[in-house]
């Protein structure tokens, strides 16, 4: 919401709610789900949980099912902590992070001297929610124009299709959006972002197939400059974190953009396949070495029966996941809320 | 490189059992332990860890095994067995249909490498005499169409697309145009899709029925976690699948998609990607790859690439230089172009027995870019400079380095180091001519 603040845009009958600090109002969001005050938001609101719900169908029906079954009806002993790690491992959590969560589990089981299993899935999803709220953040809210965004990742994480429905909810803000043609290597992905770019009615910065990324960048961040953009979202060509001269051509494309910015990028996103395994966390920690990730867009999990890398992402990386796409929908690009997303899962109702 | 993590886990594991005299039952099970904890993290299916951490515990701790003289070497055989076995055990072929045209139909998610693959695919067939024709059935993802006829234009191979119409008319379509044309392989790349999305799976289902596929591959990115299992047997449930096609392994993949599809679905990987070039799809050998993993290296691949990129009678010619230190710097040049048609260096030392596992070697990226320099530095020289390096004098030296982009000490170093070379070669060959021991006896002189 913070988007139609900073272009000064926004409707007046949704002028209503006072002006927060972010940190606040972050917190009052997590706080007042249940009672939101203005009625379309709410719907808003609960249209997102739904489409959050259903995107994460099918990693509900793996994991949270067989923790259920292996906790129902039996008492708390080593050999059911043994199970849980089976089916946290299984659910792509990565054998140390499923380590810990169970090792948090057995000690506050001792603590609290918990002996029923079924008392164990709420501790679980305690656990669960700590987990993921450490690193948790929002986009970063814009405080000068250009708002600039650069997009990352592995080839086929989602990348372009990530940019276009970013694009989509900016422009549903009423901000003006440019987007540049990075990947100048795949054939077809400059046409790809081009159809977008027309179907969103956006501008497009693009030079040819085989061009320099770092000559568009150079030119995507003047143009937005000149022409006032509020948002230049950037595309870059897919590359598999091992290729060193590829990473190296990445950090040259960032400080092209910085320097032409004058100041750091608001968001340097590291888009990640959802079905990825624990690949996801070299991903995570090479791609930070060539350029400041901000954060991490997590693709494609509605994709997928195994949501536990986001687990993983939170436990190993020092990184939070800022988005996360539950469907092919444009509104299937949303804003990682923790709580929301364990409620989600563990398939409780908002209300 | 793919597997390196599961790979010097494992072989650290190796490591412990070699070096024992006499296994008992727990030191069996330790190693198990370790191995199991490491295919986990390499993201093996979990099942396929069980069954598999299962069978070798089973050999294993048999009698003849345990009573051996090497018992930290049958326990690596069997573990080397297993893996072999686990990923399908010999290589398997591309099944071509008797009656052209074939159809090979590409499936898979969204960013698996579909479309990549099919160009990749397209170029081995044609290098192996074959008409390949290309057919655009992706008619979802925005600009699909255009990556296809673009790679096609690269290869110079023809494209089939009707536009954004029904893929299974296109198919159709595709099929009376390859054989108007005498194409005797379709290749049809289909759009990425869920394996849970009904729909769309059926529209597979049609255009299966519709052209009637020799093979149906699927593509699978290497990465893929413990779901990997899950969409392989949901487009096997509904397609039949021939094959998989495995993607991205250039990367560091910890290869457990590798280790898991074959188990679940009996599919063989017939293909693995790895590079982002046109070339880079090479079949799949489950011995070799087993091999590597465990650190044995893979010689195999590694003749096969040497022989592929060198040429016999040039190679033999160079024998005779040698042997006459007549070594040029235009021989030089020669070598290193066959060395980098052989692939990344990187890739090759993995493939070297010991060397992939080698302390020193660890993470090291060898960085192509130096051999540039040297091609470009020879480059800049005239034919007479490159046959006598003697005759390069200061202000040649200096017009090299400028004619390459590098600099003067760049230029040194390489006569330098080729004059060294030239010398060692000069005593190695008068060596063969007998005068070693008058060499040797000038020595006591």
């Amino acid at each position: 919401m913070f988007w139609k603040r900073m272009f000064g845009k926004k409707p007046a009958a949704e002028q209503t709610a006072p002006e927060q600090e972010p940190e606040q109002l972050q917190e009052q969001q997590q706080e007042e789900q249940h009672e939101q005050s203005v009625e379309e938001e709410q719907q808003k609101s609960s249209g997102f949980f739904k489409r959050l719900v259903s995107g994460l169908e099918k990693t509900k029906q793996q994991f949270v099912s067989k923790v259920e079954q292996i906790t129902t009806g039996r008492k708390v002993d080593e050999s059911l902590f043994e199970e849980l790690e089976e089916v946290l491992i299984q659910a792509d959590c990565g054998v140390t992070t499923a380590m810990f969560l169970v090792d948090q589990l057995r000690d506050r089981a001792r603590e609290e001297k918990i002996t029923a299993a079924e008392e164990l899935r709420k501790v679980l999803m305690e656990e669960m929610v700590a987990l993921l709220e450490k690193n948790a953040a929002p986009l970063k809210t814009p405080e000068e124009s250009p708002y600039v965004i650069m997009v990352v990742g592995v080839n086929g994480a989602g990348k372009t299709t990530t940019i276009a429905k970013l694009a989509y909810r900016f422009k549903q803000e009423n901000a003006k959006v440019l987007l540049a043609a990075g990947d100048t290597f795949r054939a077809g992905a400059i046409e790809q972002l081009g159809v977008w770019a027309q179907r969103l009615n956006v501008d497009l910065i693009a030079h040819q197939e085989g061009a320099d990324p770092a000559a568009v960048a150079f030119d995507a961040v003047n143009a937005a400059k000149a022409r006032g953009s509020d948002v230049l979202i950037l595309d870059t060509a897919g590359r598999l974190q091992t290729k060193v001269n590829l990473m190296s051509e990445l950090a040259k494309v960032h400080r092209v953009v910085q320097r032409e910015l004058g100041r750091d990028l608001d968001e340097v996103l590291l888009v990640v396949d959802a079905t990825t395994g624990q690949n996801a966390l070299s991903q995570g920690k090479i791609f930070a070495e060539a350029v400041p990730l901000t954060g991490i867009a997590l693709t494609k999990l509605d994709g997928t029966a195994k949501g536990g890398i986001v687990l993983a992402l939170a436990n190993e990386l020092d990184l939070a996941v800022k988005l996360v796409g539950v469907g092919e929908q444009y509104e299937d690009l949303q804003d990682f809320d923790a709580r929301s997303f364990a409620a989600a899962l563990f398939g409780e109702t908002q209300e | 490189m793919a597997f390196q993590n599961l790979s010097s886990r494992l072989q650290e594991t190796m490591r412990k059992l070699r070096g024992k005299g006499r296994l008992s039952e727990k030191d069996v099970d330790q190693a198990l332990r370790e191995i199991r904890l490491a295919l986990l993290e390499a993201d093996v299916n979990y099942k396929v860890v069980r069954d598999f951490i299962g069978q070798v515990k089973e050999r294993a701790t048999g009698h003849e095994v345990l009573s051996s003289l090497t018992p930290g070497q049958q326990v690596i055989r069997i573990v080397n067995d297993e893996l072999t076995k686990l990923m399908g055990g010999t290589q398997a072929k591309l099944t071509l249909s008797s009656r052209p045209p074939s159809v090979l139909m590409m499936v898979g998610l969204q960013g698996a490498g579909k479309t990549t693959t099919a160009g990749k695919l397209a170029r081995m067939l044609k290098g192996q005499g074959h008409r390949p024709l290309l057919v655009a059935c992706d008619i979802y993802r925005p600009a699909a169409i255009k990556q296809l006829q673009v790679l096609g234009e690269q290869l110079e191979i023809p494209v089939f697309s009707m536009g954004e119409q029904n893929p299974v008319d296109i198919a159709k379509a595709a099929l009376s145009h390859a054989q108007k044309f005498n194409n005797d392989v379709v290749l049809i790349d289909t759009a990425g899709r869920l394996h849970v999305d009904e729909e769309l799976m059926e529209e597979l289902v049609q255009i299966k029925a519709a052209v009637n596929p020799s093979e149906i591959l699927l593509v699978v990115d290497a990465m893929t976690g413990q779901d990997a299992v899950n969409v392989a047997e949901s487009f096997n449930t509904r397609l039949e699948l021939g094959g998989i096609i495995l993607t991205k392994l250039d990367g560091d993949a910890r290869g457990g998609a590798a280790l898991s599809v074959k188990a679940v679905t009996g599919k063989p990987i017939k293909y693995i990607g790895v590079s982002e070039k046109m070339d880079g799809l090479e079949p799949f050998y489950p011995d070799r790859m087993a091999s590597r993993i465990l650190g044995m290296g893979d010689i195999l691949t590694l003749i096969e690439k040497a022989a592929s990129a060198v040429d016999q009678e040039k190679a033999e010619k160079m024998a005779a230089k040698l042997k006459e230190a007549e070594f040029t710097l235009e021989d030089f040049l020669d070598q290193i172009g066959q060395m980098k048609e052989m692939g990344p260096i990187d890739q090759l030392i993995g493939m070297i027995p010991g060397l992939s596992s080698a302390k020193h070697l660890k993470g090291l990226e060898v960085d192509d870019s130096h051999l540039k320099k040297i091609e470009a530095i020879i480059n800049s020289m005239t034919p007479e400079e490159r046959r006598k390096p003697e005759i390069i004098g200061g202000s040649r030296r200096k017009r090299i380095a400028q004619g390459s982009g590098t600099k003067v000490q760049d230029v040194n170093r390489l006569l330098k180091q080729f004059s060294q070379t030239r010398q060692m070669l000069k005593q190695f060959s008068g060596a063969s001519k007998g005068r070693r021991r008058k060499g040797m006896f000038s020595l006591f002189q």
